[in-house]
């Protein structure tokens, strides 16, 4: 290409540009660019391959094959230790989700025992951190108040920090005679050995009515766990858990709040301020409607990840009481050497979540973004 | 008439008292923890929550920084670890990341739709059930137990290649148009003229990877199984499964933990608009 045509394309290519790409939008860009897309655009077409090459070859090579592999995983037996094509592995076909969903046995009760562990965690988790974020932004949010930014970080910082670093520390304040059991020991309450506890909160509030043990219609079980397991509430063990992710994940929930709080218009506040509102009113009936699409986003997003509770759950071990679907995949495959059995977990797992996800997108709206 | 007037005093000092507790709430944890890693083991068993270590013992730091030998924790490898690998990550993601944002934001090639769908569909993966598919991969790369296998197959992700491409997006095309006629290459243009107005995306994109990377554990957890390649996290985690059930060892724990606590804060304290705002597009890509 000599100097005057390589300008010439140059210029060409600047004023297709201005036309279609200044709306930065997909969809804008039409016939006109599509015209001129022969070889002038040569370099450009190779350069964006090279560019986005690395990245892609990172995300397919580490993530989507390995998904695929994976997946033919999850229908053979599987040790783990020679490869899984070749003579290492028996192909069993559906088998692996057969037993953990029909058949009567041990990882069917423990599969169980964590879907059980996990729904109470998400039960709790979700509602409680997504009032407190909600609580916080608003407090935060106040005109009248000082030195807020200091607050605001103090509320952050949990979120920041790592997940095996904070868990270890909440592990220490809720020993048997720890941090906590001393302040609770101050306003007259006996705590009870946290960690070490399995039983299920519903059934201790059921014992102050007298209920004891499983009534009767309670013995039935689903699978391979009875009725009254099933509803045993999360275990007090998970409970220590529920408050660290509550306390670590709020804050990130409130910026997100606060963010929308301080999308809304003051006039707005002040006109119903005027009108007589009293603060409770304009809260309900102004601000919170205003924040629904944050609040949307934060219970989905809080959903999601609540499903997914893995660290905190291997810091207190292989424990039927805090177990999850994510830590039961995690402990068939690398400690028990089933990987056919854990694969075929994660697939439940991630089955579960791309259900949720498609929710959120469904109730949220995505699209206008891109 | 101004809003202020509603205000009456007694009600900004329940604000001042909710906003205080719950600081305590939301800090207690850390000054228990930068407490109880000057304690006994004793003193921190039977005095938990007291803020005093009495006596003052740095019995747990001399073990964090190796002055007691074969104390069990090998702090400095921890840490030497996850710098490295958090490095390199980090460095990884920067680049790999905001060229292929910019190619789907910029360029235009064949496929690039295709390629923009793919990375918004595995932005949809929850990270938790990729543990055995990338142990599988490792294993028939012969990646498993080495430090590429800790770095590569993370060192670039799609929620950095998406922040990047909604940056540049935003970036105005007048100035590469004017690099261009200028006649600067499709690289020239990108290296010398685009990457400096994406400063701040850059910036974010280096927080939010750092971050992640330090704090990563369940990844570490199943690329690795030979104890020279533990991180901070996966160090700190198997070395309490192992000896926190008898409840000892606490005031080394702690500390171990509050030292590698400690960069990420640093980073947090300096950059805090950046995380929040890194924190704010990273959660609502939708």
């Amino acid at each position: 290409m000599t100097a005057p045509e390589q300008e010439l394309s140059d210029l060409r290519r600047a004023t297709t540009r201005r036309r279609s790409d200044n709306s930065a939008g997909e969809r804008t860009r039409s016939r006109p660019t599509r015209r001129r897309a022969g070889g002038i655009r040569g370099r450009e077409r190779w350069a964006g391959l090279l560019f986005v090459g690395p990245g892609l070859a990172v995300l397919l090579i580490f993530l989507v094959v390995p998904i695929g592999l994976a997946f033919y995983v999850s229908l053979t037996r599987w040790d783990g230790l020679s490869s899984p094509f070749g003579n290492g592995a028996k192909f069993t076909g559906l088998q692996n989700y057969r037993s953990l969903l029909t058949e009567d046995s041990l990882t069917r009760q423990n599969l169980a025992v964590s879907v059980r562990n996990n729904f109470y965690f998400v039960l709790f988790v979700v509602p409680i951190q997504t009032m407190l974020a909600l609580f916080l932004a608003v407090l935060l949010n106040n005109r009248f108040l000082k030195g807020k930014s200091y607050f605001r970080t103090a509320f952050y910082f949990p979120s920041v920090t790592s997940s095996i670093a904070i868990t270890l520390v909440f592990l220490f304040l809720f020993q048997g005679g720890g941090a906590v059991n001393r302040l609770l020991d101050f306003v007259g309450i006996r705590g009870p050995n946290w960690l070490a506890d399995s039983r299920g909160v519903f059934h201790q509030v059921l014992r102050i009515f007298g209920v004891d043990a499983a009534p009767d219609w309670a013995k039935h079980e689903f699978l391979n766990l009875s009725w009254w397991d099933w509803l045993s509430g999360p275990s007090i063990a998970m409970c220590v858990i529920i408050i660290l992710v509550i306390w670590t994940t709020s804050g990130t929930f409130m910026l997100m709040f606060l963010a929308a709080l301080q999308n809304i218009p003051e006039e707005v506040e002040e006109a119903s301020e005027i009108d007589g509102a009293t603060q409770w009113q304009r809260f309900r009936l102004v601000t919170l409607p205003m924040l629904r699409p944050a609040l949307l986003l934060v219970l989905t997003l809080g959903l999601i990840g609540t499903w997914q509770v893995f660290d905190q759950i291997y810091l207190t071990g292989n424990n039927p009481a805090t177990i999850t679907p994510a830590y039961l995949s995690y402990n068939q495959s690398f400690q028990n050497s089933m990987f056919g059995v854990g694969a075929a977990i994660s697939f439940l797992q991630f089955a579960l979540i791309i259900v949720l996800s498609t929710i959120q997108r469904r109730l949220v709206g995505t699209g206008e973004d891109y | 008439m101004s809003a202020r007037a509603y205000s009456p005093p007694w009600r900004r000092t329940i604000g001042y008292v909710l906003l205080g507790v719950f600081a305590l709430v939301y800090l207690g944890p850390f000054l228990i923890q930068i407490a109880t890693s000057f304690k006994t083991d004793t003193d921190a068993a039977n005095h938990s929550l007291s803020l005093v270590p009495h006596p003052v013992d740095l019995g747990a730091w001399k073990r964090i920084f190796g002055y007691t030998p074969n104390s069990g924790v090998p702090f400095g490898r921890w840490l030497f670890n996850s710098t490295l690998v958090a490095t390199c990550i980090t460095l990884g993601r920067v680049f790999l990341d905001s060229l292929a944002g910019y190619a789907l934001a910029r360029l235009r090639f064949p496929g690039r739709k295709a390629i923009f769908l793919l990375v918004l569909s595995v932005l949809a993966v929850p990270p938790v059930v990729l543990l055995i598919p990338r142990f599988l991969v490792l294993k028939e790369l012969s990646l498993y137990n080495s430090y590429s296998g800790m770095i590569l197959p993370i060192c670039a992700d799609a929620t950095g290649i998406f922040l990047m491409r909604q940056f540049f997006v935003q970036i105005p095309v007048a100035v590469e148009e004017a690099a261009r006629i200028d006649g600067a290459g499709i690289w020239r243009t990108y290296w010398d003229v685009v990457l400096p107005l994406a400063r701040p995306g850059l910036i974010t994109l280096t927080i939010l990877s750092f971050q992640g990377s330090w704090n990563e554990f369940s990844y570490f957890l199943i690329a690795t199984s030979d104890p020279k390649y533990n991180t901070l996290t996966t160090g700190l985690a198997k070395f309490s499964s192992g000896s926190l059930g008898s409840g000892t060892q606490y005031p080394v724990t702690l500390g171990a933990a509050l030292l590698s606590t400690i960069p990420v804060a640093i980073l947090f304290f300096v950059f805090q608009r950046q995380f929040v705002s890194g924190q704010l597009s990273a959660s609502t890509k939708g």
